[in-house]
């Protein structure tokens, strides 16, 4: 299969080391010049660019986290003026919650490189039609695939998502051959392919890169086998560049992070402390090559382990395991960040000063699902079956609104859920990824 | 009129045994009752002997409970009793949310309880057709 960067993909570690060191003195001159948030972090630490001397003093630096970029929102964390800036997008979800990230048109050049070694890493070349069923918009997702894919010269269908019959005709009449999307939407698709009757042999489908949410390996087996194709992982968070951070390689072994970009670490999530290659917890990610929004030992709350053996596929940057989970609340539902907090607040909102809530997400057949469980309390309570329908409705269409993912909402007596050690366990989810 | 407790229960194996256990150890009497139900909760309506006690102990035990006067209509055990009454109540365009009956003793008139949308105006159509309306229910 084409590697389409060999220089840099199949690069001997000695090499890439060499390159990382130099790409990040330069990443924190210009963040220590430019961005006064990364000056002041760096001085409480009491240390200056120059006394980064190798890749191994990269854990003298502090890290930075989403609440940083929160904190300096909108434009903060910026290292360019504006007029720099050719591309804006946000973290998906939410209202409260939102960051902005923004790219050069350097940023947007790397990031088109990244998606094309991914998409190759799928074994797509100049010769595929790839469908891009992401969301196109604020979501890094749709854009971010599609330059890529233009990128390696495939022929790009910019579907975006949803239409799900409309996805399955157009896949069967141009000839897909590359399928983009969440898994969770892989699945849905396949399933409608079976309602509507296609025989696999009309689909010409022979990979998938799927990628923003958590899945797992027996979901990979079902999907692979329904849609008859190569299911890829790829991995990416818009806080640091979108899709394109690491990807799988047909070995499906892990995915290759494109190290000459990011400088990955793996810590552990409590104590800071970097673990050695092997060592399971929270990936921590330093952008090389970062213009518009370069960041410093990002903390990802993603939870993956580092092997650093040469893969089969010929190429020599390091592969990152399966995202196995998070070391914050964030659930992914469908693709779009929910945060407990976000539903707290939504329910103070409506009127209840302490709101007692469980969060239970299920997987129904292929979607997602969300039901709040709410104690009902004196002053929501009504006799009339049709009074508390209504307050079910008012509160899952408030929630569906500032979560931008439909919610069910279930009525419960009071003191009925689950209080431990003074803080209750807010949610069970039960999709087993 | 008469007071009703209306209690929140989920729809969850044991409940009702609970608020019926409740009521029964402290000697309260249900005279009448009636759920309505969705496929998430219902709503259990009663009417016991003491309506304020039967709250308050309901609410120790953790039962949402509120109490709503209802109108109590006596209505003849026979063909046709209720339907009279409801005829004048639609007439008037008197919405009805809820109703259930109980029947005291079976020699008796049936006891209609009924929600309706506006209460005054539903008394004064009942009190001009010369239906009885009852303050009390027997213990």
């Amino acid at each position: 299969m084409p590697i389409w960067n060999p220089k840099y993909e199949t690069m001997s570690r000695e090499e890439l080391e060499k390159l990382q060191y130099l790409r990040l003195k330069k990443t924190l001159e210009l963040v220590y010049q430019r961005v006064p948030f990364y000056q002041k972090a760096f001085k409480e630490k009491g240390i200056e660019p120059g006394d980064i001397k190798s890749l191994a003093d990269l854990s003298k630096l502090p890290f930075t986290t989403k609440e940083d970029l929160r904190q300096n929102y909108p434009f903060g964390l910026f290292a360019v003026p504006l007029q720099e800036v050719v591309r804006l997008h946000s973290s998906s979800g939410t209202t409260g919650q939102a960051t902005v990230v923004g790219y050069t048109r350097n940023d947007l050049e790397t990031w088109s490189e990244l998606i094309a070694r991914t998409l190759s890493c799928s074994g797509a070349t100049a010769n595929s039609v790839i469908q891009i069923a992401y969301g196109y918009g604020l979501f890094t997702g749709g854009l971010g695939l599609h330059y890529g894919a233009e990128k390696l010269g495939a022929t790009v269908i910019p579907i975006s998502g949803g239409q799900t019959k409309k996805q399955v005709r157009i896949m069967v009449d141009f000839q897909t051959t590359v399928l983009a999307c969440t898994p969770s939407y892989a699945l849905y698709i396949a399933e409608t392919i079976e309602e509507m009757g296609i025989k696999p042999e009309e689909l010409k489908l022979k990979a998938g890169v799927f990628g923003a949410e958590p899945w797992t390996e027996s979901m990979r087996r079902v999907v692979e086998e329904k849609l008859n194709i190569d299911a890829i992982d790829i991995y990416g968070l818009s806080e640091v560049m979108g899709p394109g951070i690491s990807s799988e390689c047909l070995q499906k072994d892990g995915l290759h992070i494109f190290e000459d970009h990011f400088l990955p670490e793996i810590i552990d999530p409590h104590t800071g402390e970097v673990l050695p290659d092997g060592e399971t917890g929270e990936l921590v990610l330093t952008t090389l090559t970062k213009e518009a929004i370069p960041v410093i030992r990002y903390r990802t709350r993603d939870i993956t382990s580092l092997k650093r053996e040469k893969c089969p596929c010929g190429r020599t940057m390091v592969r990152m395991a399966k995202v196995s989970g998070r070391t914050d609340d964030m659930l992914i539902i469908r693709g779009v960040n929910v945060f407990p907090s976000q539903i707290e607040a939504v329910l103070m909102d409506l009127g209840q000063t302490e709101p007692h809530y469980q969060i239970v997400v299920d997987r129904e057949g292929s979607l997602d699902t969300l039901t709040v469980l709410v104690e009902v309390s004196e002053q929501m309570f009504s006799d009339k079956v049709k009074g508390l329908e209504e307050l079910e409705k008012v509160i899952s269409r408030e929630l569906e609104s500032n979560l931008a993912v439909k919610a069910k909402v279930t009525l419960v007596e009071p003191k009925s859920l689950q209080r431990s050690e003074g803080k209750a366990k807010r949610v069970i989810d039960k999709r087993n990824l | 009129m008469v007071k009703q407790i209306s209690v929140f229960l989920e729809n969850k194996c044991g409940r009702l045994v609970r608020v019926t256990e409740a009521l029964g150890k402290n000697n309260i009497n249900i005279r009448a009752l009636s759920i309505a139900d969705t496929s998430d909760f219902g709503i259990l309506r009663i009417i016991v002997d003491q309506t304020e006690k039967a709250i308050k102990i309901l609410k120790d035990e953790g039962f949402i409970a509120s109490m709503t006067e209802v109108i109590a209509v006596k209505v003849p055990d026979r063909p046709g009793g209720l339907a009279k009454v409801l005829k004048y109540l639609e007439e008037k365009e008197i919405n009805i949310e809820y109703l259930y009956s109980f029947i005291e003793k079976p020699e008796e008139d049936a006891l209609i309880l009924m929600r309706v949308d506006d209460i005054p105006h539903a008394l004064q159509t009942l009190k001009e057709k010369g239906i009885e309306t009852v303050n009390k229910v027997r213990g």
